[in-house]
C-alpha cells in the first residue's frame, strides 16, 4: 500500500514540473506590461527600467522561472502586483472559505444523490425513475451563473429571506446562523451540478449489481431485503462513486468561480477574477499552480481510495 | 493513471449503456463486415434507435428550430442588434416585444443573434478538439510505446488544471472575443476525447477482424481509417454532442463574467452580465431572464440528443 503511494507520487513528479513550467509561460508570454500597474505618465524611461529591474521583469525568461521556482520552493510566492500584499497571506485568506463552500456543496450534494440515485434504480423505467433522471438533466443543463442569479431573485430579493451574497453578516463574524444562511444559496448552487452525475451513476452501477448472479444468490438464501441493498448492492456499487468522487475532488479550488462571483463569496475563484482584471501575475501564477496541485493530490486521493475499496487493485500494482 | 475515471467525465452514459447492453450490440453486429458497409448500417441502426425515440425526435427538431434561427438571425429579428432603437431599460412593449437594454437595443433582436454565438463556439471548438483528440488517441492507442507514453503525460499536465479557471485565464490574456474562446477551448478540451478514442481502440485492436487485415497486408493508415475509426465512431459522437452542450455552457459563463464574447457583440452569457447589478435584477426581469432560459433550453436540448 505504502509503496503504491510512493510509486503514484513519484509519476506526479514530472507532471508537476510541467504544470509548473505551463503556469509561468501563461502568465509570462502573454500580452499586456505588468510594469504598466506601477508607470505614471510622467515617470522617466529611467525609472520605468528601474521599476523593471526591481520586479525583475528584465532579466531572460529561465532566469525569471528559476527566481520564481526557488522562492516557491522557499515557500516564498511573491507580492501581489495590485495590493503589495504577500501572495501567500492572500491566498491563505481566500483558502478557507472556499473549501468550506466546496466541501459543505460536496457533502450536500452525496447524501441527497446517493439515496436518489438508489431509489431510482429500485423503481427503473416507473415515474419515480424518470423524473430524477430527467432532474438530473435540468441541473446539469442549468447555467450555474443563471441559477445563481434565480435564486437570488427568488429567495434574497423577492421573498427577503436569505442575503444576497458575501460570507457572513459584517461586524458579527461569530454568528454562526448568519453564516449558515450566507451559505444556503451558493451550495445550493453548487450541490445541483455536482449531485446530478452522481445520481446517474449511482442508478447505473446499482442496475448493473443488481444483475450478478451473487444477488441472485442472496436473495434465494432469503436474506432481507434490507439486508442485500446495504451488505450487497450499495458496496459492490461504491467503485463508480469513487469515480464520481475523482471527477469532484480536483474542482475543489479551481470550480467555484462563477458560484464565488455570483454571491461575492471571498474564495479563490473571485480572487482569480480579480487578478486576471488587474492583470495581477504574481496572484495568478500562484492560482493556477495551487489549484493543479489541488487536482494531483485529489486524482492521487482517489487512487488510493480505488485501492482500499477494491483489493484487485491493491495486490496487482 | 485512471484512464476510465476521465473518459467517464464527459460520456457519462457508458456505465448506463453497458448495463443495459443494447447500445453495443450494433457495433458487434457489424463488427466483421467490409467497411463501406460498415458505415451505412451503423448510420442505420443509429437512425433507427433514434427515431423509436419520441423524446430524441423532439430534441432533434428543436435543434434544428435553434441552427434555423442562427442562420436567419438578419431576416427574422426586428432590429438591428447593436442600434439603439427604443427607450432605454424599457419593458416589453408592441414594438420592442421583449424590452429594451440600457442603451436602447432590441432585446429579441440580440437573443436571436446570440444564438450565432452560441452554436458557432460550441461547434466550432468541439471539432477542434475532437480533430486533435481523435488524432492523438488514434496514433497514441495503435502505435503504443513511447508515443503512447508521451501522449498520455500531456494528457495529464492538461487535465491536471481545472478546465474553467485555465480557460478563463488564457482567454482573458490573449484577449477576449469569439475566435479566441473557441481556440482555447478547442486545444483545451482534447484530453478526454484523445483517451476515450485510444481505449476504444485497445479494445478494437484485439479483435480477430484487425489480425486479419494486418495479416492480409493492409497498410497501417489504412486499418486505421477504414477499419478502427468507424468502430470507435458511436462513443465519439456520443461524446462529441455532450461536448457542444458544455462548450455552450462555459462560452455563455465566460461572457457572463466579462471574459468572453465582448459587447456589443451580442451573447447570451454577456446579455446577462448587467444582472449582477442588483437594480437589473430586481426590477428588469425581462432583461436577464431571457438569455438565461436560452441557454438552458438549447443545452438541455443537446444533452438529450446525447443521451
Amino acid at each position: 500500500m505504502c509503496r503504491y503511494v510512493i510509486k503514484r507520487l513519484l509519476i506526479s513528479l514530472p507532471v508537476l514540473f510541467l504544470i509548473s513550467v505551463g503556469a509561468f509561460l501563461l502568465v509570462h508570454l502573454t500580452p499586456g506590461d505588468p510594469v504598466d500597474m506601477y508607470i505614471s505618465p510622467e515617470m522617466t524611461q529611467a525609472q520605468m527600467d528601474l521599476t523593471r529591474s526591481i520586479l525583475g521583469l528584465d532579466k531572460p525568461l529561465f532566469i525569471q522561472y528559476f527566481d520564481w521556482m526557488k522562492n516557491l520552493l522557499g515557500g516564498n510566492l511573491g507580492f501581489s502586483f495590485s495590493s503589495r500584499q504577500p501572495v501567500g497571506e492572500i491566498i491563505g485568506q481566500r483558502f478557507s472559505p472556499t473549501l468550506i463552500l466546496m466541501s459543505v456543496s460536496l457533502l450536500v450534494a452525496y447524501l441527497s444523490a446517493i439515496p436518489l440515485g438508489i431509489i431510482a434504480a429500485l423503481n427503473k423505467n416507473s415515474w419515480i425513475d424518470r423524473t430524477i433522471i430527467g432532474w438530473t438533466f435540468i441541473n446539469v443543463s442549468f447555467p450555474p451563473f443563471f441559477l445563481g442569479l434565480a435564486l437570488i431573485y427568488l429567495f434574497a430579493i423577492k421573498l427577503d429571506l436569505l442575503p444576497t451574497g458575501g460570507m457572513l453578516v459584517l461586524g458579527q463574524e461569530d454568528d454562526l446562523a448568519g453564516r449558515v444562511t450566507h451559505l444556503i444559496l451558493p451550495v445550493v448552487v453548487m450541490a445541483s451540478q455536482f449531485s446530478a452525475n452522481m445520481i446517474r451513476y449511482v442508478r447505473a452501477s446499482v442496475l448493473d449489481v443488481m444483475d450478478q448472479n451473487y444477488i441472485r444468490t442472496a436473495v434465494s438464501k432469503g436474506l432481507s431485503e434490507m439486508h442485500i441493498l446495504v451488505a450487497h448492492i450499495f458496496r459492490n456499487s461504491l467503485i463508480p462513486i469513487v469515480t464520481v468522487i475523482g471527477t469532484d475532488l480536483p474542482k475543489i479550488i479551481g470550480g467555484a468561480v462563477i458560484t464565488e462571483q455570483i454571491f461575492q463569496w471571498p474564495g479563490i475563484g473571485s480572487l482569480t477574477v480579480a487578478a486576471i482584471n488587474s492583470r495581477d501575475y504574481p496572484v495568478l501564477m500562484a492560482v493556477v499552480i495551487l489549484s493543479a496541485i489541488a487536482v494531483l493530490v485529489a486524482n492521487l486521493l482517489v487512487d488510493v481510495m480505488y485501492a482500499v475499496i477494491d483489493p484487485r487493485i491493491r495486490y496487482e500494482k | 493513471m485512471n484512464t476510465d475515471k476521465w473518459v467517464l467525465v464527459h460520456a457519462d452514459c457508458v456505465l448506463e449503456e453497458s448495463s443495459s447492453g443494447d447500445f453495443c450490440e450494433g457495433e458487434k453486429i457489424n463488427a466483421g463486415e467490409a467497411s463501406e458497409e460498415v458505415v451505412e448500417s451503423w448510420l442505420a441502426i443509429t437512425w433507427r434507435r433514434f427515431y423509436r425515440n419520441k423524446v430524441a425526435v423532439v430534441s432533434l427538431i428543436l435543434f434544428f428550430g435553434i441552427i434555423l434561427v442562427a442562420i436567419l438571425a438578419p431576416i427574422i429579428s426586428p432590429y438591428d442588434p447593436n442600434q439603439t432603437v427604443g427607450a432605454f431599460d424599457a419593458g416589453p412593449t408592441a414594438q420592442n416585444i421583449m424590452g429594451t437594454d440600457d442603451v436602447g437595443r432590441d432585446l429579441l433582436s440580440r437573443l436571436i443573434y446570440g444564438s450565432r454565438v452560441s452554436l458557432i463556439v460550441g461547434v466550432g471548438s468541439v471539432f477542434i478538439y475532437a480533430v486533435i483528440g481523435i488524432t492523438l488517441g488514434l496514433l497514441s492507442g495503435y502505435l503504443g510505446g513511447t508515443v503512447d507514453s508521451v501522449i498520455m503525460r500531456i494528457t495529464e499536465v492538461f487535465m491536471a488544471y481545472p478546465h474553467f479557471m485555465i480557460i478563463m485565464v488564457i482567454v482573458s490574456m490573449i484577449g477576449p472575443n469569439m475566435l479566441t474562446v473557441m481556440l482555447v477551448m478547442g486545444f483545451m478540451g482534447w484530453p478526454p476525447i484523445c483517451r476515450l478514442v485510444r481505449g476504444e481502440v485497445l479494445k478494437v485492436k484485439s479483435m480477430d477482424y484487425i489480425a486479419s487485415a494486418i495479416v492480409t497486408g493492409y497498410s497501417s493508415r489504412t486499418i486505421v481509417a477504414k477499419h478502427i475509426l468507424p468502430n470507435v465512431m458511436s462513443p465519439i459522437l456520443v461524446n462529441a454532442t455532450f461536448g457542444i452542450a458544455s462548450a455552450i455552457l462555459m462560452e455563455a459563463s465566460l461572457s457572463f463574467l466579462g471574459m468572453g464574447v465582448q459587447p456589443p457583440t451580442a451573447s447570451w452569457g454577456n446579455m446577462l452580465t448587467s444582472a449582477q447589478s442588483l437594480t437589473v435584477l430586481s426590477e428588469q426581469p425581462w432583461r436577464w431572464i431571457p438569455p438565461g432560459v436560452a441557454v438552458l433550453v438549447s443545452v438541455l436540448d443537446i444533452n438529450f440528443l446525447g443521451d
